[in-house]
């Protein structure tokens, strides 16, 4: 058998062996008491997301969404741990407490969240689904695909919402599933596929990677929502609550203008909703009620800066990818990333 | 129980002796106490699983099989649609391993026997060129060899459009080899009778031939004659009906072929890689089982006038098999699980379809595991109780 599969039944075998654990046993305590956060991400690489760099560092939106919790917890962004997972092994991996946190471009839906015994904290990147295809097809709209052959990735939304798509429009289509992600880009490559389907992120990563990207091109239509955002396991409050609100408080900077760079100055603003995010002030502590120190946020954005920032650097203008931020943009410019205050 | 002491000693006490030193009744009690313990070993590891899972929050059943699939498989031998349950999708999987498992058992035979009795051929090129063949590929693992033959398939082939056209509307694209579909008219159950009938016929005659050539001596061209039945007898029974046969032939439209067979480059890249690096085991196999037939039994042969290949095929291979079968069935048991491999170029095994994506759609890591290894065990089994069943026919019979 491949070594995936037997990954997942070692993860299935932590069940039956395990003594029985209460759910609620403390992450942040164990996080604590090893010394750095444990966390899932992309396996196979989705640059931007996460993927390791040519000097072998992790790097990627997912991969800073692991380093802010961490900055979070021990005041450190590099007390993280990386475990690279598949589609098909990532929610085994956080059910069975191999990995503390999952940041694996991983969409968030009902099923999910409400039957796998996992949580999803929040959302880092809003995703829709859409289509690669030949140039040469001399296809325009991903209405004219009917009858072809789509390569996609197994276990993922994605194969239902290409389903669905072509379902609900009356058209036909030949689905090649691979297991893995870039067993079904070679493929694409090779052309055995007319068509190429996942999350539209992911959709400009993988062509700059094909033998030709330009002999490719990316559909306008976006088929699906796929809200992309971390998981943990469900049923420590605590946990889930330092992971959603670590993504809070990047947005939260950003949205007043609190910078990697600046932080330092910022302490010293006026600004009580500032002060309340860095904790600067007499009796402001955030951070205690939920395990923290009262400067958590001043870590998190002094270890990976804020929301913005991170954007820029792994999946915005400041990366090959150079992808709009769209519905990423705060809410107050147009866009759906909106953070509940701190107070 | 036996009480072997029981006259020489009446009091209580020397009973409870006997019992404790009796060797039958000491067994007994201690197998009693082996397979408690493995029962209650067996009902803590699922109680503690089920604990776990409840603990975790996560569902445990098989209600999930169910449930709609909403995926789409490429290669459907059954009915299976969009709305279909998880069920169907494991029935498709399953289906899928056994197709290939069957083909590639097939293949893998054929070619490993050539192979085997070439690597022994007093041709000097042909022994070569077979142990060239052996010694590369049995010592490359497998999963490279497929992702390679996938790879090499899909490189060669042009694009649907500029598909190699064939004969009978064949066409060899990188999107498979697409065929006619031949659709059954009335009456064409008559057809599989009269193959039926020939077979049995066919099967009778080689009886008698056997039996005319022990007792005379002459014998009788049984292949030819059998050929002819098998495929005489249905095809004039076809050709009374009235062709009762018609073809739904592939047409190209839009992206790909519509209509037709088609056999996916998936399953041939598996067929290849499978049955080429099985078959170079289990040409070994056939070297060994037929090295192991004395030299004295060919020498007899050639000197009753026999030639070459009947000495093969009636003196050495008959004895050989004997030998060839035991390590024979652990070759097809290795294909047959190595088929899971599949799941790297995209053929929708049992392993891809429902260890892989109905696995991940609901969640039942455990349920969909232990179904699945349960399938690999089953099959395993019924291959192994055919071929013991072949092997005790083939067995030396001590007269």
């Amino acid at each position: 058998m491949r070594s995936n599969t037997l990954k997942t039944l070692l993860l299935g075998a932590a069940f039956v062996g395990a003594g029985a654990v209460a759910a609620s046993a403390g992450t942040l305590d164990e996080v604590k008491a090893k010394g750095f956060v444990q966390c899932g991400v992309n396996g196979a690489g989705l640059a931007g997301f996460g993927a390791p760099d040519d000097a072998g560092n992790w790097t990627g939106l997912d991969v800073d969404a692991c380093r802010a919790v961490a900055a979070a917890v021990f005041g450190d962004p590099s007390k993280v741990k990386f475990t690279g997972l598949s589609a098909k092994e990532r929610f085994t991996a956080l059910q069975s407490k191999e990995i503390d946190m999952l940041a694996r471009n991983s969409t968030n839906t009902m099923s999910r969240d409400t039957q796998l015994g996992i949580t999803f904290t929040g959302t880092n990147y809003y995703d829709g689904q859409g289509f690669m295809v030949k140039k040469a097809l001399g296809v325009s709209s991903a209405k004219d695909l009917n009858g072809a052959s789509v390569c996609v990735q197994s276990g993922t939304t994605t194969e239902l919402n290409l389903a669905d798509y072509f379902k609900s429009n009356g058209m036909t289509f030949n689905a090649v599933v691979f297991e893995k992600q870039e067993e079904a880009d070679a493929a694409y490559d090779a052309g055995r596929c007319d068509a190429y389907t996942t999350d539209a992120s992911g959709l400009y990563s993988i062509r700059l990677k094909m033998t030709n990207p330009d002999d490719s091109i990316v559909l306008p239509e976006i088929i699906s929502k796929e809200p992309l955002g971390p998981a943990v396991r469900q049923g420590d409050d605590q946990w889930e609550s330092i992971v959603r609100w670590t993504h809070y408080a990047m947005l939260i900077a950003e949205e007043f203008g609190v910078t990697q760079a600046n932080v330092d100055e910022m302490k010293k603003s006026e600004n009580p909703e500032v002060q309340r995010l860095l904790g600067v002030g007499e009796g402001v502590d955030f951070g205690t009620p939920i395990g923290l120190n009262k400067d958590w946020a001043y870590n998190v954005i002094k270890g990976v800066g804020n929301y913005g920032e991170s954007f820029e650097r792994n999946v915005g203008e400041g990366s090959p990818l150079k992808i709009a931020r769209g519905l990423n943009a705060l809410w107050s410019k147009g866009g759906l990333q909106y953070a509940p205050p701190i107070r | 129980m036996t009480l072997r002491d029981k006259t020489a000693d009446e009091t209580p006490r020397s009973w409870l002796r006997a019992v404790l030193y009796d060797a039958t009744i000491r067994g007994w009690v201690f197998q009693g106490l082996v397979l408690l313990f493995i029962i209650l070993f067996a009902l803590w590891v699922i109680h503690n699983t089920a604990a776990n899972l409840r603990a975790a929050n996560i569902p445990f059943g098989f209600d999930f099989l169910n449930m709609r699939a909403g995926f789409d498989i490429s290669q459907k031998p059954i009915d299976y649609t969009l709305d279909s349950s998880h069920a169907q999708a494991f029935k498709v999987g399953l289906l899928n391993t056994i197709i290939v498992s069957v083909l590639g058992i097939i293949l893998a035979t054929i070619i490993g026997f050539i192979v085997g009795i070439s690597r022994l051929s007093s041709n000097w090129l042909l022994a070569r060129a077979a142990t060239v063949y052996v010694e590369t590929l049995r010592n490359i693992p497998l999963l490279l060899q497929l992702l390679f033959w996938y790879k090499a398939v899909l490189s060669v082939l042009p694009g649907p459009r500029q598909g190699l056209m064939l004969p009978f509307s064949i066409n060899l694209s990188n999107r498979g080899l697409t065929m006619p579909r031949p659709i059954v008219g009335e009456g064409f159950g008559l057809v599989m009778w009269a193959l039926l009938v020939a077979v049995v016929a066919a099967w009778a005659l080689a009886r008698w031939a056997r039996r005319r050539q022990a007792a005379t001596g002459q014998s009788f061209p049984v292949i030819r004659a059998s050929l002819g039945i098998v495929i005489g007898l249905p095809l004039v029974v076809f050709l009374i009906l009235g062709a009762p046969l018609t073809f739904e032939l592939p047409e190209l439209k839009g992206f790909n072929f519509v209509g037709g067979m088609v056999v996916h480059p998936e399953l041939t890249a598996m067929l290849l890689g499978i049955s080429l690096y099985t078959a170079t085991f289990i040409a070994e196999t056939v070297r060994a089982g037929i090295l192991a037939v004395s030299s004295g039994q060919s020498e007899a042969a050639f000197s009753l006038g026999l030639r070459p290949s009947q000495t093969m095929r009636l003196i050495v291979v008959p004895q050989a098999m004997r030998v060839i079968i035991p390590p024979l069935t652990s070759q097809y048991l290795n294909l047959t699980k190595n088929s899971s491999l599949a799941l790297a170029i995209g053929y929708p095994d049992l392993v891809a379809v429902f260890a892989g994506s109905t696995l991940n759609i609901t969640g039942h890591a455990i349920e969909v595991i232990a179904i699945t290894m349960a399938v690999y065990l089953a099959l395993s089994l019924i291959t192994a109780a055919l071929m013991n069943w072949f092997n005790a026919r083939v067995a030396l019979v001590e007269r």
